[in-house]
């Protein structure tokens, strides 16, 4: 088993290195040249296998042409000589290259798609495409960022892989998805990256032989027509004969049967699907760390040493080249662990991270399960924004074309090979060897400024960086949300890419439903009673299942995926409109201080949770947040933030109208997600919200008069969890979800992840009481969303708002800090009390939106569900403070809260920044955050709300 | 059609080994018990005839070698799974030969056949669990970490994982597989902890059946053709309590075998036979 980064890394590092440079040095000159791109192209392609041919660029590019149904625009001109035009090298799954044009500025997906429709892939969701960094690893394209900001000065060249292998094959769709899949284990098996056994290579090998070659036939086939395929890392005469020994015995297979007989075989291998990770643990002891769909396994050589199922884990994060993991405790031990390993960079350790994330979220998170959820939105900085498995599953089936027709190219062969369009590719073998060579030298790219900046500067640039990305995501998910909502301006086409995301989103908003009825997986983790599993029906009573932390609660998790897919397909129709916002958190990474007090109280609460961190950020916010909403705004830590925050930026902004609907104690608040959804949406889309609000205006009307009772959205928002979690049932929940695209999406997500552990806690008392609380800060927060819409007033083309939420456990002690904190900031207190009460004021006045585009987006440390442990608290004082300068207004709320005991001080601050496109706004965000923590040391980041407005431009809008 | 993995339980061949005299005195052993060789051969022929006739498998019976007193527990010689023999390297220095005889059996039988000749390395096969997806070696006083690497380098397509053994000579003298996914393990708290690591280290999900007696918990389970489940355990003579709890198997096919002899040289129903299947193999 090698790792595809860390063996490959380290193996072939100095000769990466070099042809890397080269790579670059050419890419850098002649950026289009279509014919160096090939010799750059192992660089590229971490994953291939040695034996890939050359493809001819034109016709490639041709085919790019004919194939590409994206709405982007095509490049005119192929050469490139446009500035905006760049050329990609794409390297498929069977080994040929791909060639094709797009803007410069083109986002991760838009490639991502393109060579979806070149494949005629739909079942996208298990793939993704590579890049080689600087080091020569392979990284993911995240979808979200620009091409162009992620290969830095690297060449264009990318490779298009299996991103998540699916557990069961059978379960994809469409044969031509389980045909990539088989290509890239294929290539897998060939480059070693799989291990098996000399049988496992026949059998495989042979499958292979009969997609690939049809019936054995003695007289169509030379003798030695095996030679040409590969089927193994050290092919001999002996596996060959094997081979043509079983391929006589399938006469009559087709295909796509023996890509199912063989991805039945593949799957079961011990490294099917393992991500790889050199790593060294605590004593220094060289091991590999295997990201996989059930969890981390931890390798050291061969052996599985340890195994840490997604469910153990309660925490990942990194710093520098650390990664680490926080365990639940065992059943020996009374406290959770974390261990922490050492990558060979920082690079290494955030790239492991991120896989992490990735990994938990599409295998996880679909599941109603709560804490996966949390994860999500924990997922700081960097989440993953494409759909879970679950949701992928459900879209699948939903797949309606009659089975495309393709072709097989011939893959892995050692002499010929074809594109996959067909056209025959000259082969040599020098190629081949130029590639590896190739390989071999490229490493170290000269692009210093860049991965300096990661590396070097710790936490503040990571956090930037991330940030950064944290932006741009949010503004893919604005923009794509604005479509949805602006359907009439969109063309069909766009929407109809559209859907899919938002089906998903649907799902995933419904899923929250979902998680109701029953327990939840993680309940019945948790409960770990073995009675929850089904235990064999033929067997003696005495049997036990052994509670396997994952694979059982895979299985059951499966089903209540399906339940809840049934339970959106109604919900969908409507939901298709909304967009997914994508949630990530964002906790800023933190100092150990931060953490330390925030780990031990907060672990407390989280040891339900499993928390994804980017960098050390304390992924404790929940019980902070949510205690301090639940005191303060009643509402749901994440999610009700993000809307408050939305909503209040909204207001700010004038942009939207804010409804706010309010309910009742009880669950069926649906309402209150509508409001602040809608606040998001016609902040976000005024012309959606318009519709929206026809639509959904009875329902928010009605609503409207309970929340004038409560202005705070937080209240509301825990209704909407709480209705979440009861069900998705009442259409006029599903309704002002739908309505409240970004918001709602945000909520849902987060809702969903608290509100499992939350429901239990969550008693309508509690609501009631957050309520009051609310009441009066309501009053404070009108006078604050005043002074925030004349803020916004100011915002023109483009104005995005950031909030940042500092949370801080202080033991009461530590409190004086937090008021010194509060000093810090300059400004004019203003003694609106909570962002809730921003939302609420929001609400009332309605503004119209003027703006097109708003993206949202929330970064939240961990959250638990604070519900479950809190009592609501006591609020102590509430403090509102606004400073501004140029192009940046600072709001700031200081909230103190005494729990249980223990105080806390709550710092949550606003920062609009306010100016045309040519304002760096990643930057901006960056550096407020950067400056939010260099105020308060002693506190750690819990939460980064992004919200981006932007005047829709057709040319913004296009990407 | 070829399919990997398949038919767990299923077996054609055994290959057992004779009780030499001077396992009386010189077997190795973790008690001070006397061993009766007489009563001791009686048992091992039971078994073997179980084997043979009872079961219909080919039995492969190697001579005893009196030099190698604790040659007739032919398990830790040598690891079977597929067609791949991985012969070990006993951590007993003394039982290093036995390996001679078991490796030109499996030969003969045309299994590809695996040396382990890393003299760092030590295995016993009494520490491999397979359970049919995967392998559990135990880290005990007769394996060692490097052994276990080179068993999970013979057996690729399975995940190897390690689990400390302590309390008891190997893995196996507290568990077995009982049947397809399911773990026959003791009620001691080693083995208890042990079956929680293995838990935690596995993908897949296992049931399990707990006995009071940890030794008992060692049994074998075939899958035969016209057989169906097929289990070895425990005598009621020598462990009620442990045979109380096989009897309530449903569906299966009890053959109690009585072990009461080896055991006083911590020999366990398994450790007396290597079962492979011929047929599957390709």
């Amino acid at each position: 088993m090698t790792t595809e980064t860390g063996a490959d890394s380290e193996a072939k590092q100095p000769q990466d290195t070099n042809e890397t440079e080269k790579g670059k040095t050419k890419a850098a000159s002649d950026p289009a040249s279509p014919q160096k791109q090939p010799e750059q192209l192992p660089a590229a392609v971490g994953h291939s296998t040695p034996a890939r041919k050359e493809q001819e660029p034109q016709d490639d590019d041709q085919e790019s042409h004919r194939s590409s149904i994206s709405h982007l625009s095509k490049s005119p001109l192929r050469g490139v000589k446009k500035v905006k035009i760049m050329q990609c090298k794409v390297t498929l799954l069977d080994g040929s290259d791909y060639t094709l044009d797009v803007e410069k500025r083109a986002k991760g997906q838009m490639l991502f798609d393109k060579m979806c429709d070149h494949l005629n892939l739909l079942e996208k969701d298990y793939f993704g495409i590579t890049y080689k960094d600087v080091d020569n690893q392979k990284n993911w394209l995240d979808p979200s960022k620009e091409l162009k900001k992620q290969i830095r000065t690297g060449p264009w060249n990318f490779a298009f892989n299996v991103k998540f292998y699916p557990p069961d094959p059978t379960q994809l769709a469409e044969d031509i998805t389980r045909y990539y899949l088989c290509l890239q284990l294929r290539d897998d098996v060939v480059s070693g990256r799989l291990p098996c056994s000399f049988a496992t290579h026949t059998v495989l090998g042979s499958y292979t032989v009969q997609s690939e070659l049809g019936d054995y036939d003695p007289e169509e086939l030379a003798s030695d027509y095996i030679s040409e395929l590969r089927f193994a890392p050290n092919q001999t005469k002996e596996l060959e004969e094997k081979v043509m020994e079983l391929h006589k015995t399938y006469k009559g297979m087709t295909p796509a049967e023996a890509e199912m007989h063989f991805l039945e075989n593949a799957k079961k291998l011990s490294m099917y699907g393992v991500d790889l990770h050199h790593a060294k643990d605590s004593e220094g002891v060289e091991i590999m760390l295997g990201v996989c769909a059930s969890g981390l396994l931890i390798y050291r050589d061969r052996l599985r040493i340890n195994r840490f199922a997604w469910p153990k884990i309660l925490k990942i994060s990194y710093k520098r080249n650390n990664f680490y993991i926080k365990i639940r405790p065992g059943e020996f031990e009374q406290f959770e662990s974390t261990i922490g390993f050492k990558l060979p960079n920082h690079r290494a350790a955030k790239r492991l991270w991120k896989v992490c994330v990735e990994h938990h979220t599409f295998f996880r998170l679909v599941s109603p399960e709560a804490p996966p959820k949390k994860f999500l939105t924990l997922g700081s900085k960097f989440r993953y924004s494409g759909r879970t498995q679950a949701q992928t599953r459900r879209a699948s089936s939903q797949i309606i074309r009659p089975a495309p027709l393709f072709e097989r190219s011939s893959s892995k062969r050692y002499n010929m090979s074809r594109s996959l369009d067909g056209a025959p590719i000259t082969e040599n073998h020098d190629t081949l060897m130029k590639d590896s060579s190739a390989d071999g030298t490229a490493k170290i790219m000269a692009k210093g400024d860049i991965i300096t900046t990661v590396t070097t500067e710790k936490k503040a640039e990571e956090e930037q960086a991330e940030q950064e990305d944290a932006a741009e995501t949010p503004e893919l998910a604005a923009s794509t949300q604005q479509r949805h909502d602006t359907k009439d301006t969109e063309p069909p086409v766009e929407v109809a890419k559209h859907q899919t995301n938002i089906s998903e989103l649907k799902r995933s908003f419904l899923e929250t439903g979902d998680s109701k009825p029953g327990l939840t997986e993680w309940e019945k983790r948790l409960s770990s009673s073995p009675s929850a599993h089904s235990p064999r029906a033929d067997e003696a009573p005495m049997i036990e299942p052994l509670e396997p932390q994952d694979t059982k609660d895979e299985e059951p998790a499966g089903d209540e995926r399906k339940q809840e897919e049934e339970e959106e397909e109604p919900k969908a129709t409507e939901a298709t409109g909304y967009l997914v916002k994508y949630m990530a958190d964002s906790v800023v990474t933190e100092g150990a201080t931060s953490s330390g007090p925030h780990g031990i109280s907060l672990s407390t609460t989280m040891d339900d949770d499993v928390f994804i961190d980017g960098t050390l950020r304390e992924a404790e916010e929940k019980t902070p947040d949510s205690q301090d909403e639940v005191s303060e705004r009643s509402m749901v830590k994440i999610s009700p933030r993000a809307v408050r925050q939305e909503v209040s930026q909204a207001i700010t902004d004038k942009k939207g109208t804010l409804i706010i609907l309010k309910d009742d104690t009880e669950g069926k608040n649906t309402a209150v997600p509508g409001e602040d959804t809608e606040d998001t949406g016609l902040l976000s889309a005024p012309k959606d919200k318009e519709t929206v609000k026809d639509d959904i205006a009875v329902v928010v009307k009605a609503q409207m008069t309970n929340e004038v009772k409560t202005p705070s959205l937080k209240i509301d928002m825990k209704p909407d969890d709480m209705t979440l979690f009861k069900g998705m049932d009442s259409p006029k929940k599903a309704m002002a979800s739908w309505i409240s695209q970004e918001v709602k999406v945000e909520t849902s997500e987060v809702t969903c992840v608290s509100a499992k552990e939350v429901r239990e806690m969550k008693t309508c008392d509690g609501l009631q009481h957050k309520a009051q609380i609310f009441t009066f800060e309501q009053m404070a927060q009108s006078k604050k969303s005043k002074s925030d819409s004349t803020q916004n007033s100011l915002f023109e083309s483009s104005a995005a708002s950031l909030a940042v939420s500092t949370l801080g456990w202080v033991p009461s002690s530590q409190k004086t800090s937090a008021e010194s904190e509060q000093k810090e900031t300059e400004a004019a207190p203003a003694e609106s009390a909570e962002p809730a009460g921003e939302l609420s004021e929001g609400g009332t006045k309605e503004i119209p939106v003027v703006h097109t585009e708003t993206k949202t987006i929330t970064y939240e440390a961990a959250e638990v569900d604070s519900n479950g442990d809190a009592d609501p608290g006591v609020l102590l004082s509430a403090q509102t403070i606004t400073s501004e300068t140029t192009s940046t207004t600072t709001t700031t709320h200081i909230t103190k809260m005494v729990k249980g005991g223990i105080s806390e001080t709550r710092i949550e601050k606003r920062i609009v920044i306010t100016g045309d496109a040519d304002i760096d706004h990643d930057q901006a965000l960056a550096q407020a955050i950067k400056e939010a923590k260099e105020q308060h040391p002693d506190m750690s980041v819990t939460k980064v709300v992004v919200h981006k407005e932007t005047e829709i431009t057709p040319e913004e809008g296009e990407d | 059609m070829a399919a990997l993995m398949a038919g767990f339980g299923l077996y054609t061949h055994a290959i057992v080994r004779r009780i030499p005299a001077s396992l009386a005195k010189e077997a190795l052993r973790t008690s001070e018990a006397e061993v009766d060789v007489d009563k001791a051969r009686g048992e091992h022929d039971a078994y073997v005839e179980v084997l043979r006739t009872r079961l219909g498998l080919d039995v492969v019976d190697l001579p005893a070698d009196e030099s190698f007193p604790d040659c007739v527990f032919v398990e830790d010689a040598a690891v079977v799974c597929g067609d791949t023999a991985l012969i070990t390297r006993p951590g007993a220095e003394s039982r290093r030969g036995e390996t001679e005889a078991m490796k030109r059996a499996l030969k003969a039988l045309n299994l590809n056949v695996v040396e382990m000749t890393d003299e760092n390395a030590t295995l016993d096969g009494g520490d491999v669990l397979f359970t049919g997806r995967e392998f559990f070696v135990g880290l005990s006083s007769r394996t060692n970490q490097r052994g276990a690497e080179i068993l999970a380098d013979a057996f690729k397509d399975y995940a190897v994982s390690t689990v400390p053994v302590l309390a008891s000579l190997h893995l196996k003298s507290f568990c077995s597989m009982g049947g397809p996914g399911l773990i026959v393990i003791g009620s001691s708290e080693p083995a208890q902890k042990a079956l929680k690591i293995m838990q935690q280290m596995s993908d897949h999900c296992y049931d399990k059946l707990t006995v009071p007696d940890d030794f008992a918990a060692n049994c074998i389970y075939m899958n035969l053709p016209d057989k169906g489940h097929v289990l070895l355990h425990c005598t009621a003579e020598q462990y009620p309590e442990s045979f109380k709890v096989f009897e309530k198997l449903k569906d299966y096919t009890l053959i109690p075998v009585s072990n009461m002899e080896k055991v006083k040289v911590d020999g366990a129903l398994t450790c007396c036979s290597i079962l492979i299947n011929k047929k599957g193999s390709i």
